[in-house]
């Protein structure tokens, strides 16, 4: 008891070096979700058209997540000329990782979109190129979504390991508080690193829900039909 | 009018929808193509809409053969209407029925007003325009449909089994604001079905197909009622089983009883009132 007492005392004390590595935290894992989402959904795309190949892409890219993570930010700044503590560096790394988990739910969500409504979507007029923007995407959203929300925990906790370089990110209290014997540090890192993941997998549920608003109503519709939402 | 003209479509895996095709299909007239499945009347529907290409013979739309027209823009010009009603279940009932007005460049405000005019046109309580088409009954659905392909105020308007997928009571009721909304509108019509009472009630000119898309009869429905041109479409009407031979018995209670072929009832006959043409069911 009297331990967590000294835990939050110490979070406390160090409340600014905590926002600052929470930050750094963000600015890390934050681009690499984005453009784990962004590469994915054209690598399942055209998974989903070549559909000889389709397993071998969405598998392979799936094996990438058995990549050692240690090793991989010490190779790859030799391929992208980076330095080892670069942010991009770190970024790279990371997004392949979210790739490797984001390919199939996208390739999945994509496949799922049900071929009436995409014939539907053609014979009322809808040209290739917007009934993938304007009905694929949106209707493969609830599956990429789960996908993204797996990437962005995977992301957050997968930071940490960059702290071994030298990389600044909540990472660090646990190096430092390891080489220093502050075990306050330790215990503060590992909860603060989980509860970012905590906030943000909350964010893209409400994001979610925000975007994707007949998802909701889907659900009621099984009953009665419930009241319509008046606007 | 649309023309077909000798067309057949084989797909690339060997099997062939349609062999040789020709029929013309009057303006704003309502034209139904009768089968059971694989008959190539779907088919026949889509290469009106180029969802299909023929792969051999003509497909005319005002004497313009669609070869050479871009299949994104004709389509924005054709209403198409399906089974399941095949809406976008992430838009409101509004904006799926302004899509094609929307694709076509006009505004949202233009695209909404001209989607609440068709919603009364159709008869959908403008309280729904806000919700998602997995709030709605199957019935309500076809409604949205048919309200979507009549958004861009097409000429033509093609129908693929529209109301196969309602319960008997709802698709009457479908069929009948259909026949109303047709005199409103006067669009030319392409409805496909399998279903002959339906074919009967909706067409003007009436396609019976055997396989393969050969015409097994065309005519009005009382042509095809009175005069069936082979055996295959006195099947279909279902001669051989008795259903079109209707007989009167004599009611105890005074006037009389129609039976059919087999002694089952089908209704009581009434003297038609003075200048209705219409008899009701």
């Amino acid at each position: 008891m009297v331990e967590i007492l000294d835990w939050v005392r110490w979070g406390l004390n160090h409340s600014d070096r905590v926002l600052m590595l929470t930050f750094e935290h963000l600015r890390l894992s934050l681009p690499a979700i984005l453009a784990s989402l962004l590469v994915s959904v054209p690598i399942a795309a055209a998974a989903n058209r070549l559909r000889p190949l389709r397993e071998v892409i969405v598998s392979g890219t799936g094996l990438l997540y058995a990549m050692p993570s240690l090793p991989l930010f010490i190779v790859l700044p030799i391929i992208l000329g980076t330095g080892v503590r670069d942010m991009i560096n770190v970024v790279v790394a990371l997004t392949l990782f979210g790739i490797s988990l984001m390919v199939r739910s996208a390739a999945d969500g994509l496949a799922a979109v049900p071929e009436h409504i995409r014939l539907s979507a053609t014979a009322q007029g809808f040209s290739p190129w917007r009934r993938f923007i304007g009905v694929d995407l949106p209707l493969a959203g609830p599956a990429m979504l789960a996908g993204l929300r797996v990437v962005s925990v995977s992301t957050i906790s997968l930071v940490s390991v960059s702290a071994v370089l030298g990389v600044q990110s909540l990472g660090s209290l646990f190096t430092d508080g390891f080489q220093r014997s502050i075990v306050a540090s330790i215990v503060i890192g590992i909860l603060a690193t989980a509860l970012l993941a905590l906030l943000m997998d909350l964010l893209l549920v409400l994001l979610g829900r925000l975007l994707m608003p007949w998802t909701q109503t889907a659900r009621t519709s099984a009953g009665p039909v419930g009241r319509g939402r008046g606007r | 009018m649309i023309e077909f003209r000798h067309v057949a479509k084989t797909y690339p895996d060997g099997t062939t929808a349609v062999e040789d095709f020709s029929l013309t299909v009057p303006s704003h007239t309502a034209t139904v193509l009768l089968g059971s499945s694989g008959c190539g009347k779907t088919t026949l529907l889509r290469m009106v809409n180029r969802m299909v290409d023929p792969s051999s013979g003509q497909v005319l739309i005002d004497d313009e053969d669609l070869a050479s027209v871009p299949p994104v823009a004709l389509r924005r010009r054709i209403g198409y209407v399906m089974q399941n009603s095949g809406l976008l279940p992430h838009r409101r009932v509004i904006d799926n029925i302004a899509t094609v007005p929307r694709l076509n460049g006009v505004s949202k405000r233009e695209a909404h007003s001209r989607a609440h005019e068709l919603m009364e046109l159709v008869g959908l309580d403008a309280a729904l325009a806000s919700r998602y088409p997995g709030q709605l009954s199957g019935g309500q659905q076809q409604r949205v449909g048919v309200a979507r392909g009549l958004a861009s105020d097409p000429n033509i308007l093609l129908m693929d089994e529209p109301f196969g997928a309602v319960d008997p009571l709802v698709r009457m009721e479908l069929q009948r604001e259909l026949r109303r909304i047709q005199t409103e509108v006067e669009k030319t019509i392409m409805f496909v079905t399998h279903d002959i009472d339906e074919a009967l009630a909706l067409g003007d000119q009436i396609v019976v197909l055997k396989t393969g898309g050969e015409v097994a009869q065309v005519g009005t429905a009382q042509e095809i009622v009175e005069a069936p041109a082979d055996d295959f479409v006195a099947q279909f009407l279902g001669v051989d089983s008795g259903r079109r031979s209707l007989q009167t018995v004599p009611r105890p209670g005074g006037g009389h009883t129609v039976v059919d072929g087999g002694g089952r009832p089908v209704g009581v006959l009434e003297d038609p009132p003075e200048g209705s043409s219409e008899p009701r069911g």
